[in-house]
Formats: C-alpha cells, structure tokens, sequence
C-alpha cells in the first residue's frame, strides 16, 4: 500500500529527504512550504542582497525537477496538526492527510524581549521574507546597528557594508564570538572585522531601541546608555527551533522537536529533522540541536532511509564547519573547546601579514589529536575526519600536513613555518616513536 | 577616491566617443592615388575613363565612397565581359562548324575569332573550357547549342573575371585598399594625436577605472551592463556590429585602421590591415582588462598567475611574434594557435607559404603538427585542457579578461548543456572534413571531394565558422549569453581537448567532504556553464568535457569547498 508522504517545509532537510525516499520508493510526497514555491539555498541569502546572484541562482534545481521526480510542491502555511486524524488545515482552509509526516520546520530568529524590538527597522535574518524586508529598510539608510556577533551577524554586516551603509555591530561577549572561539583567533578574526571599517563593540549589549515617533527605529541604547543613531537595527543573536505549529499538539518539545536517534518523535508516524529537531541522547561532542546546513541534509537523508524500511539513526560523526568572515574563511574539524581544558594541550600558529591562523588542540597525555580551527587556509575534510575517526596523534597530524591542505594550487603554503613553529614549542615530541 | 573613478570612467567615454567619430570624419578621395598598382593596364584606364566625376569628388562617408567604388569596379567587369565573352555570332558560328558531323572537335575554332587580342582570349578559353565536350557526339543541333552556350557561360564566370576582370576576393581587397588610401583629412594628418586622444585616452580612463576599487563591481546584477539590461544590450549590439564590419566590410573602417598605421610602422614596418588593429584593441583590451583581473583576486595566485600567462600569451604569441616574422620578410605564425581552432592551418596558402621558407617554415609546420598530436593530448593528459583554454588561448585570454564582467550570464540548464555537445561536436567534424577536403586537393589537385567542392567548403567554414560563430557570436555576445559563447558551443579544438579531457586526463575538480552548502556561487560564475554545485553538493568530482579550468569557481567558493587538481588518474570517480 502507498503510504503518503507530507513534508513540512522545503529547506535543505525537507527536501533531501524528499529526494532519498524518491530514490527508494514510488510512494506519493508531498512537500509544504509558505516561505518559497521551490528550495533555494538559504545561505545564499546574502549574495542576493550583495547583487552576486539573483534569487533563481539560490535553486540547487530547475523548476522542472520536481515534477520529473514526482515531488508535489505546495505553496501553502499550515496552521494546524491533527496527530488523531493525520491531517493537517492550512490557513486558507484546506486540508490534507498524510499517513507519515516529517517536520523540518527550521529556525526562527533569538530575541530577548528588548524594548523597542517590534518597531519598523528592526528584523533578523534568516528567511526569503526576512531578506525582501531587508530590501526595503535598507532603502536609503546610512546606518545600521547590528546585536550579536555571530555567524549571521557577520554575514549582515558585509551585507550591509556592501551598500556603504555604516555598521556598529554589538557583541556581549569579550572577544568577538569567543563563546565558541578560542580568544586567540576570537581576537584575530575581531581584527579582521574591525579593519573592513565595522564598527565593532565588544562588551556591549543592546538596552533598548528608541522609536523615532512614527515607530520606526531612532536609534539604540546600549546598557552603559551610549545612544547609536541608526535607521536598521538586525538581530542576529542566534536563532531557535521553529516550532509554534507544534505547541498545541500532543508531540514533545523541549527546545525543539524531541526526537530519538531515528529522528521520530513521540507520535509514530512523524519524524522532525533539520534545525526544528531536538536529539535526545546526541553523540559526544555534538549538541542536541545543532542548526547547520550539513546536519540538515544528513538527517533527511538518515529519515529517508528508516521511513524506506532501512531503519538508519542519524550519526553526524565528527564535527565541523565552516564560515566566512567577510575575507577570511574559516573550517573547524573535531573539538577545540573555547576554554582549554586542563587534560588538553593547544598549539597556536599565527601570520599575521597574510591573515591566516590555526589552532590545534590534543590531549595531554596520549598526544591524541581532538580538533582544529583553521582561518585562511582550506583543509580536506575527508583527512581531517580521518584523523580524528582514528584518533592519530598531534605529530602525525603536523608531519602530515601538506596532505591535508586545499588551498587551490600555487597558493602560497604555510606547512614548513607551522611545523617548525609546533616542534619549536614542543621540542620533546620531535623524538617521540611514530 | 569615487570621483577619480568617475573621471576614469569620463576618460574612456571621451576617447571612446573620439574613437567612434573617427569612423565618420574622414573624407575620401581617390584623386591622389596610383590605382595602376592594383590594377591591370587595361583595367586600370577603364577605371580612369569610368571614374571622371568620381575622381573629383570628395566623399564625407567611407559607405557612400566605398559603395561607388564598388559600381565602378562592377563596370569593369561589364566591360570586360562586353570584350571577352563569345558573341551571339560567334556561337553560331561555331554551332555552323559543327553541324554536320555533330561530334564536337577542337579543329576550325581559330578561324571562328579573330586575329585581335580578346579574339585569341576566346579561343584559348574556348579551348580550355571545352574541352571536356572534344570528341563528343550530339543527337542534334540544338543539343550541340546547349552544351557550346554552357561552355560560353562558364568562360564569362570564371574565364574572363578571374583572368580579365575583377574577381570577388580581389574586389574584397581592391575595396578595403582603395578606400584606405583614398582617406584623408585632418585626422589622419593628425594620425598620432588622435591615436592618442581616442585609443590614448580610452587605455588611460579604463586604467583608472579599474584600478580604484569598488564594491560596487562586486554587485554584478545591480549593474545594466552585467545583467543583460539597456547598456548590456548596447554594448552586445556595438560589439557585434564591429565584427560584422571587421569580417565582412573592412572598407568601411579605414578611418579606423590609420590609427593603427604608426604602431604598425613601428611593429611590422608596413601600414596596418584591419587585422592589425584589431589584434592592437584585442590585446588592449585583454592587458587593461588583465589588470582588472589581477587586482580582484589581489590573494588567489591561482588566478594571478593565470591572468599574467593569458595577458603574456596574446601580447608576444598572438600580436608581437607574428608581426616582427613580417618584418624580417618570415611567414606570419602564431606558434600557439592550434588547429583546428587555427582552421586555415592546412590551407594551400598557407602550406605554401610555410614550403617556401626553408628551415624556419619547415620548423613551423612540423610544431603545428606537433601541438595537435601530442602536444595537445599529453598536456591535456597532465594539467586539463585548461593549459590551453584559460592559460594560453587567445580567444580564452579575452573570454578571462575583457569577458570576465559577462561569466555569470552562461546558461546552466540542463538544455543547454545538450545543445552544447551538439553544436560544439558537429563542429569538429565539420573542421575535419572540411581540412580532408583541402587537403586531399591540395594534394591531388581535384575540387571536388566526396562531392563537394572543396573552396566552397573552406570559404562556407570560414564565412560562417570562423567569423560569424567565432566572432561575431563569440564576442559579441558576451553581455548576453556569457564571455564564452564560442569556446563552450563552437571552438573545434576545445572540443577535442574536451574529449580527451573527459576520457583521459588526470584533471578535475576535487569536492571537499561535506563542506557544501549549496550556496550556489560556484554555478552561478561557472563560465562554461557547468552546473558545479550539482556535483559539489554531493561531494562528487566534477569531470566535465567543457571545464576550461578557470578556477573561477573555487575562487568564489565561501566554504573552500573545490579543488582544480590533476592527481593519479585512478582517483578520479
């Protein structure tokens, strides 16, 4: 018997996992969105506003491909699940049924109840919407404050500093994002950020935001009560599961969308994958939500899998990541914890001309590799897991290194001065037995 | 720092609005030149007594001039053909000659004409023209007329134009010439001030402009030129205009080309063809435009070191070499064009040219050859075909350069990627037969070739191939459907680094794990419009026919997730 597939939004989760059941079986799919008609990328968001691309390059498929592989799209908000009837009403009246549906309702953006935060002006970042929206604040603004130096914050402030429009950009923290960097690249790519004209306040959190009178956004005040003028204030201090469809049903929450490692949920027939999905018991060194593109499409791949009848848990093996702060990129391979750990040890590695830094860190005792920070140069990842699945030690990751770059040829190579600076500041394990 | 970009910019549309007047402000006049160089005794007074008002006059338009040149030149031909072709009576009379015995024969024909010049003219080419019909019988006279009428009909097509008249390919030149040495006027007086104010200042202004920075060149769809918008149409219709004129009426660009005339001088020794100055604007354009290229990637010395290869490659292979061979009295040979791109390598002319120069054009010959036979194959086995597309190539240099604001309009459908290996595979074979055919008569010395006429496959490859697709599509099109129209959909011989490319090569594009983010960057800039982000988003190698190696896509990678390697062949897939 066909069972019918519905799934709940078209992101990067949603629709891998439409793709891999597709592959596995003739059973009909459905995918909902109300953000878009057809996938695109979300993090390319910011080369459409930055004119790099338009918004049909953000489509990692033709229109035609949908239809060729029987994937229905429907361009519809849902309002409201019913778990005992395995139906679900949209906001326009209808209704459909689905005998097994997956939520990969992503995220919605943080806030903090900050007076002043639904005034004209103030918006975050994260959907199709969010981005026409930006369009129109930023329509001849000259200056705009952002709050909370994470990725997407960055990522708004290039943004924004590609239409000249003056940025102040608000971090709580110490260091520039040192919640999850070490403060040596922390302070590093700080520098960067500062020297492409942003102006960047560390220590400093937003108090409110002040209403010009026709609520619009006047400007902001900081908790020591600096006032910033400012016409756009972007808040990108995070984001959260999406899940205000879900409150009202019988499926848990905490955070998110509770999950097991299959990706179900309580209820037998729905699974929840992507930024929405909380994972109950998550792998070591893995968060139990964890909003990146990757983690998505693994899970809608691992969700298509069980719901073929190959029951597959979700197993995003060893971290990482990667970024881009304005000029420099960054990777992460494994766990280099932002507080060093007494059992650990780290070996930091800096070129301050050429803007390029690493960061490694192993344990203590048994010299075991756990995990790099890298900015400025490109890394294989396949080694890098390999490393880290084999648990190699530090030496054989720094005498190993040129295997590991991917740096397009001819680029200068930094191998020799890292080692040689790693031996300089380890000499006793230049002898040790390999 | 914005408004000495602005003056950049206000330079280069003042020279290049001088450049463009240069076209039109000429006056013509044929009054001061020896047409007895170019023209037989006969012809050249016939031109005298044709052209009494014409010589007077003083023309304000190279159109109007070179189009009554181009009356008087078919007058001659008139009246030669008036002088030379069998007279009504004449093929009578030898209809009469025959009539009897109805079998056609060679005797008797002298006394049909007479004893004057164009009398010998006829029976000589009688003779030759006939003599295909020599001891043929007819089953009456009025067949006989047909067959003599035909011969008469041949000797006015090809006898009495090529030997006495103006043939199509000397007229070509006789216009485009003419029309040259009969330009005057203060500008060309003036020749290098106006070199200066026009191409001058344009080279000047365009430097300033590229060389301040800008964000905004960044916003390529915010931009009209970029984004196929009003100037992006303007500039494609300019650009396609200059070609059509180029290849096909050069006569009427002669205002142009004696701007040219001092660097030739200088260069080659000789005034310039239009062929010299557009080689001098095409590697113009790819220097200034390479400078452009060099300073957006200020950090990827990938694409430095590329941009410095393709401005170095047409400024000494394609533009300096060749016209210093001239001048030492050498053939002219570009030692790093390859055929078939280079289609008229095999040509009669040109194996001539190159037999006639001993060791040197012996040399050449035999590099030729070599660079189509291993050395095309090996380096692609080694580095890709990019060693040559996006490293050396002429047409690849100014794709990379002057193309490079165009890169993102290629079209990345499924669609056109099949039109793609189509056209661009009938091509090749349409460059290889069309080669066999030459050759085989250059050889043999028969025309036709598995029932074709081997000229008018070559003159159809070149009038079509070599300068409407390469040319006047392949460049003209760049602010429409991208900078590499022409290497992605016709270049013959990127098809066949393609094809070794695709089967035999330790080159490609290396995914890196599952570092993807789909962002689609690496599509959207891919030139050749390869839809990199389908393999990259599943980690798959891209080993593409057409992957010209650009590294444009790695460049613009935000996760560092491509790799333009040659590795073991083995790990490939």
């Amino acid at each position: 018997m066909a069972k019918r597939i519905v799934i709940l939004g078209n992101g990067i989760s949603g629709i891998t996992a439409a793709r891999n059941i597709r592959k596995r079986s003739d059973d009909p799919i459905t995918v909902i969105s109300s953000e878009s008609r057809h996938f695109f990328s979300r993090t390319a968001l910011m080369y459409i506003y930055m004119g790099h691309m338009k918004y049909e390059h953000t489509k990692p498929y033709e229109d035609g491909f949908w239809k060729k592989n029987k994937i229905d799209l429907v361009y519809n908000h849902v309002q409201k699940i019913d778990t005992k009837i395995n139906s679900l009403e949209f906001s326009d009246g209808g209704s459909m049924e689905y005998d097994i549906l997956i939520l990969a309702l992503g995220s919605k953006t943080n806030s903090f109840n900050w007076p002043g935060e639904h005034l004209r002006g103030v918006q975050g970042l994260y959907s199709l919407q969010d981005l026409e929206l930006l369009e129109k604040n930023t329509k001849d603004i000259t200056k705009a404050v952002i709050i909370g130096g994470g990725l997407i914050g960055v990522e708004l402030a290039e943004m924004l500093w590609s239409r000249d429009i003056g940025v102040t950009l608000l971090a709580r923290e110490k260091y520039f994002w040192d919640n999850v960097l070490p403060h040596q690249e922390a302070k590093f790519i700080g520098q960067h950020i500062l020297e492409q004209g942003i102006d960047l306040r560390l220590n400093t959190q937003l108090k409110e935001i002040k209403d010009d009178g026709t609520g619009s956004v006047k400007s902001i005040i900081t908790q020591t009560g600096e006032e910033i003028e400012c016409q756009l204030v972007g808040l990108t201090a995070g984001v959260h599961p999406n899940i205000d469809l879900i409150k009202n049903t019988d499926i848990r929450t905490n955070r998110g969308i509770l999950v097991d490692n299959y990706l179900r949920t309580n209820i037998e027939n729905i699974y929840a994958i992507g930024d929405c999905a909380e994972i109950q018991n998550p792998l070591p060194h893995r968060k139990s939500i964890e909003p990146v593109w990757y983690t998505g499409r693994q899970m809608g791949e691992a969700v298509a899998n069980t719901i073929c009848n190959i029951p597959t848990p979700y197993d995003p093996g060893v971290w990482f990541n990667s970024a881009k702060f304005f000029e420099i990129e960054y990777q992460t391979y494994g766990n280099v914890p932002n507080q060093l750990p007494p059992e650990m040890e780290e070996f930091y590695w800096e070129n301050k001309k050429d803007e390029k830094c690493i960061h490694l860190v192993f344990e203590k005792e048994t010299h075991t590799f756990l995990g790099i920070n890298v900015f400025g140069i490109r890394l294989r990842h396949e080694i890098f897991d390999k490393w880290l699945v084999e648990k190699s030690s530090i030496t054989d990751v720094i005498d190993n290194l040129e295997a590991s770059n991917f740096d397009p040829e001819l680029f200068r190579r930094y191998e020799k001065d890292i080692r040689a600076a790693f031996y300089a500041q380890f000499p006793e394990l230049t002898l040790e037995v390999k | 720092m914005k408004k000495l970009k602005i003056l950049g910019l206000v330079l280069f549309l003042v020279g290049f609005g001088i450049f463009n007047s240069l076209f039109f402000i000429h006056q013509y006049s044929i009054r001061q030149v020896d047409t007895s160089i170019y023209l037989s005794e006969r012809q050249d007074s016939l031109f005298h007594h044709l052209s009494e008002d014409f010589s007077q006059e003083i023309y304000f338009s190279s159109f109007s001039f070179a189009n009554k040149l181009s009356e008087l030149i078919d007058q001659i031909n008139d009246f030669q053909l008036k002088r030379y072709s069998l007279t009504p009576d004449e093929i009578n009379r030898l209809t009469e000659l025959y009539q009897e015995s109805l079998t056609f024969g060679m005797i008797g024909i002298e006394d049909i004409f007479d004893k004057s010049e164009p009398g010998q003219f006829k029976a000589n080419a009688f003779k030759n023209f006939g003599g295909w019909l020599e001891g043929r019988t007819f089953s009456n006279a009025e067949e006989l007329k047909t067959s003599i009428e035909a011969v008469s009909e041949n000797i006015k097509l090809y006898g009495v134009i090529n030997q006495k008249g103006i043939d199509r390919y000397k007229k070509k030149d006789l216009l485009y010439t003419l029309t040259k040495q009969s330009t005057f006027g203060r500008a060309r007086e003036h020749n290098l001030l106006m070199f200066f104010l026009s191409i001058g200042l344009s080279i000047i202004g365009a430097f300033i402009y590229v060389i301040i920075p800008d964000k905004k060149q960044q916003q390529v769809y915010k931009s009209s030129i970029s984004n196929r918008g009003w100037l992006g149409i303007l500039t494609g219709t300019y650009l396609i205009l200059f070609y059509i004129i180029l290849y096909y009426f050069p006569q009427y660009m002669t205002g142009w080309v004696i701007l040219a005339d001092p660097v030739s001088m200088f260069i080659k020794g000789s005034e310039a063809g239009p062929f010299f100055l557009y080689g001098l604007l095409y590697t113009i354009s790819i220097l200034v435009m390479g400078i452009r290229m060099l300073l957006k990637y200020p950090n990827n010395r990938y694409q430095q070191i590329r941009t410095l290869s393709v401005m170095f490659f047409q400024t000494a292979f394609a533009f300096l070499i060749p016209e210093i061979l001239i001048r030492l009295n050498k053939p002219y040979f570009d030692f790093k064009n390859i055929w078939p791109l280079d289609y008229d390598f095999f040509f009669d002319s040109q194996l001539n040219e190159l037999l006639s120069h001993g060791s040197l054009g012996l040399f050449m010959l035999g590099w030729g050859i070599f660079l189509i036979l291993l050395g095309v194959p090996v380096l692609v086995y080694f580095f890709g075909k990019r060693w040559y597309c996006s490293w050396v190539c002429g047409c690849g240099g100014l794709a990379e350069t002057l193309g490079d604001p165009f890169r993102q309009l290629s079209d990345k459908t499924l669609k056109a990627w099949k039109a793609e290996r189509i056209v661009i595979h009938a091509v090749l074979v349409l460059s290889i037969i069309m080669t066999i055919g030459v050759v085989y008569t250059y050889w043999t010395g028969e025309s036709n070739f598995l029932g074709i006429n081997t000229y008018n496959l070559r003159e159809a490859y070149g009038f079509w191939i070599g300068a409407a697709f390469a040319g006047v599509i392949g460049t003209g099109f760049y602010p429409l459907m991208g900078n590499r129209v022409w290497c992605r959909f016709g270049c013959p011989l990127a098809a066949y680094l393609g094809i070794i490319q695709r089967f035999k090569s330790r080159f490609r594009i290396t995914t890196n794990g599952g570092q993807c983010i789909s962002c689609g960057n690496c599509s959207t800039y891919c030139e050749m419009g390869i839809d990199v982000r389908w393999y990259a988003q599943r980690g798959q190698n891209i080993i593409r026919a057409s992957c010209v190696g650009c590294g444009v896509c790695s460049s613009v990678c935000p996760r560092g997730v491509l790799k333009l390697e040659n590795k073991d062949e083995k790990t490939r897939l």
